[in-house]
């Protein structure tokens, strides 16, 4: 065991394409943004507009759990999404006496929020004692770990997406001080018209979205589906002395010049003002490209999971030898993450083109 | 680069404070406050910053802001968007920066914990959305100075400095988490000085929330007392300035405390309540002091997470005693939050610096409103004013949802 390697041992995502990794993956693949849907907003005639996750095919099993009967849908896909991840390292029932759990958010349990703020104005006296304890920004990581036996570190990071990636350096740094055998990283957001109006304000032409990804990471190489992580950026602040343009183009010179062999998993989304200093930064990427966003609308942090969720994906299924991930938050940092494919006797390599069907 | 990163230090660095900014409802700056906290004052009075008059409790220990924030870097404008939290946490982290004596230049990581970030703002936003759905003017900067991080780069910028912002919310663990992880940070050679602390302030919905589960004390917070019936809350910042002990003595800075142990662990009991038996409280205690090779006999003082809350306390009173051993018979214990509240993502920052002023100054912070000892309570609890000598300090903070943090710091002489 190298102390110093650190393995995607599965991945897991919940999206507006579905509830699992394969219908996020379709969805990219066939790059058409997914169809937006009407959000009604109260007060307005207009619509906002959204792409939400559809009701899953299957009722969940862990929905059985008392824990997360309650719960609020946020806690639903950052569930689904974790026990996707970690499926492969749970199945294999030995090496993992101790997870981590880390969940980055960004607006967070915004629905439950909404539903107690509304009943504590009108009668503080009647409001629910049931909601307020699940619009906490911590309560979807603590209904995560309670589906695990074992979880002995657990964390609720905040941030605009790019914290997603700091959850990343978090789980790492665990692993490697051998605090926990296995670390789930979970990005996650739910939808409602608040939020929605929200990010009309600060960006009309964005498409809200919401979901999950979630990345598990392990330090045995036999638990890997075939990736490795190889690299994150320092996190490159945004600040009086740093623009975010700045901030991005630091960032890509981090991560290095690439190959057009390999993949480049960017969060480029359908707002051009917001999406510049992103795009000025890989302008001379010549390789294939994905940018979930542009598929699934803005998921906040779930972005960033999707982003992960994607790269990590395409290399285990050896189309790729590396994939770089490109995070230029919003209002907070900029920080790339990249992987390589770490399975030696794969010889499939992805054909460049079918990636760039969404590029830009 | 993050990662891989440098190979850690062969041996981990002693981290040491080397400023400490503190605001509670006792004023701005240390000296107030370690005057409230050794006297045993306390500090709650009618809520005034919304309606409680349909609440159950209607007391808080509120900030007294002063009318202007002190220059900065930050123009007229940017100061103004920061609301009651943002402002509360610039104060005490200029105070912690201002004592330890950094330069602008210094792009030092900021970890910080917290609950609600700028929830009043988030609140304003519902309310406009809600009452007056085509007005649109304030919103876009609502929606922006809401969150957190804005708030934290809002701070950094003020004081020239443009390191990695980190932001923990581990429910009321927060403060001791952002603390603790920036321990880890430094440790494991990551960085070399890390500003860490937590802030809140007191929003109608938290307050709301809490009258709701009935867990506010309609009385007077009286943590570990067998009458106590609940909690008050209050608002504040702690921030801290933490480095190696080598980077420290390398610019002769004045040390105020070394952080020596930190331990955290997840208890998946319930959402809203400790493990009975307070195991996940035990194991932290256990943990930090493990890490500092320190036994609870040479343990001087606990400051206890102590809410005030029937089920908190006997599960912490139940850990307390199973970790100290027979040393609990002597060990001082006392919750800080009888003067001040609680301060959620805030209070393990705040009674971090609590620790580091009874460790300097040689006294205990009294819960003046204790009257009748909880039978959990193996250990006596600090009631009056008084001096001691305390070499170690414990400091607990247990969170919404499970997470438990304990932070040991030692006297610096």
């Amino acid at each position: 065991m190298d102390l110093s390697r650190i393995f995607v041992s599965g991945m897991g995502a919940v999206s507006p394409a579905g509830w699992n990794v394969a219908a996020l993956r379709l969805a990219l693949e066939q790059g058409t943004p997914l169809p937006i849907q009407p959000l009604p907003r109260p007060g307005w005639e207009k619509s906002l507009r959204a792409r939400l996750v559809p009701q899953p095919l299957h009722r969940p099993a862990f929905l059985a759990h008392p824990r997360v009967r309650r719960a609020s849908p946020i806690t639903h896909y950052a569930a689904s999404a974790a026990l996707e991840a970690a499926a492969p390292l749970r199945a294999a029932q030995e090496g993992v006496r101790r997870w981590g759990v880390i969940v980055c958010l960004q607006s967070g349990c915004i629905q439950y929020s909404c539903r107690f703020f509304d009943e504590a104005l009108k009668d503080p006296a009647t409001a629910s004692p049931l909601l307020f304890p699940e619009t906490v920004y911590g309560a979807p990581a603590s209904h995560v770990a309670a589906l695990w036996e074992n979880v002995c570190l657990v964390y609720t990071v905040l941030g605009d997406s790019s914290a997603f990636l700091q959850g990343v350096a978090m789980g790492v740094q665990w692993l490697d001080e051998h605090r926990v055998d296995a670390c789930i990283v979970i990005g996650a957001e739910e939808n409602h018209w608040l939020l929605a109006d929200a990010l009309w304000h600060l960006e009309h032409s964005a498409v809200i979205s919401n979901g999950a990804g979630a990345l598990c990471l392990c330090r045995e190489p036999k638990r890997s589906a075939g990736v490795e992580l190889a690299a994150i950026t320092d996190a490159h602040p945004y600040s009086a002395r740093q623009s975010r343009s700045q901030a991005a183009q630091t960032m890509r010179r981090q991560l290095g010049a690439g190959s057009a062999l390999e993949l480049l998993c960017d969060g480029l989304g359908d707002s051009p003002r917001a999406d510049a200093p992103e795009a000025a930064a890989w302008r001379d990427w010549a390789g294939p490209r994905l940018s979930p966003k542009r598929i699934m609308g803005e998921g906040l942090m779930a972005t960033a999971a999707w982003q992960c969720v994607a790269a990590c994906e395409a290399l285990a299924r050896g189309r790729f030898q590396a994939a770089n991930v490109s995070v230029v938050g919003a209002n907070q940092q900029a920080i790339g993450v990249r992987f390589i494919h770490n399975d030696p006797a794969s010889t499939q390599r992805f054909a460049a083109p079918d990636a760039q069907q969404n590029s830009p | 680069m993050i990662f891989p990163a440098n190979s850690p230090p062969p041996t981990p660095p002693r981290v040491v404070v080397t400023g400490a900014g503190i605001i509670t409802a006792f004023g701005l700056g240390w000296k107030p406050n370690a005057e409230g906290f050794r006297a045993g004052r306390t500090t709650f009075r009618p809520v005034s910053r919304f309606d409680v008059s349909r609440h159950r409790a209607k007391m808080a220990s509120e900030l007294d802001l002063p009318a202007a924030l002190p220059p900065t870097h930050l123009r007229a404008r940017q100061a103004a968007r920061l609301d009651r939290a943002g402002a509360a946490l610039l104060l005490a982290t200029g105070e912690a920066w201002r004592q330890a004596g950094w330069e602008p230049a210094d792009n030092v990581p900021f970890v910080l914990g917290t609950t609600g970030g700028a929830m009043s703002l988030g609140e304003d936003y519902f309310r406009q959305a809600v009452q007056t759905p085509l007005q649109h003017r304030r919103q876009p900067t609502r929606a922006l100075h809401y969150q957190a991080q804005v708030q934290a780069r809002t701070v950094m910028d003020a004081f020239g400095s443009a390191g990695p912002i980190t932001i923990l919310s581990n429910a009321c663990a927060s403060g001791s988490n952002a603390i603790g992880h920036a321990w880890d940070l430094i440790r494991g050679g990551h960085a070399e000085c890390v500003l860490a602390g937590g802030y809140d302030t007191v929003s109608e919905l938290v307050f709301s929330g809490f009258d709701s589960l009935q867990a506010l004390s309609t009385t007077v917070c009286r943590p570990f007392d067998a009458q106590r019936d609940g909690l008050a809350l209050g608002e504040g910042a702690g921030v801290l300035a933490l480095e190696t002990l080598d980077h420290a003595r390398r610019r002769d800075a004045l040390i105020l405390g070394e952080l020596i142990g930190y331990g955290v662990a997840s208890d998946g009991h319930h959402l809203t309540q400790p493990h009975p038996e307070g195991n996940a409280a035990w194991a932290v205690m256990q943990q930090a002091c493990g890490a500092a090779r320190v036994t609870p006999e040479e343990v001087d003082y606990v400051n206890a997470h102590g809410t005030g809350t029937p089920l908190n306390d006997s599960s912490e009173a139940l850990a307390i005693g199973r970790w100290a051993g027979p040393r609990a018979a002597t060990l001082p214990v006392s919750s800080t939050k009888a003067g001040i509240g609680h301060l959620l993502g805030a209070a393990g920052a705040v009674e971090a610096v609590v620790c580091l002023m009874v460790l300097r100054e040689q006294w205990l912070p009294p819960e003046t409103t204790f009257r009748t000892p909880d039978p959990a309570c193996r250990f006596p609890i600090v009631s009056q004013p008084q001096d001691a000598r305390v070499n170690i300090a414990l400091s607990n903070s247990f969170g919404f949802g499970g997470v438990n943090a304990a932070l040991l710091f030692r006297r610096w002489t």
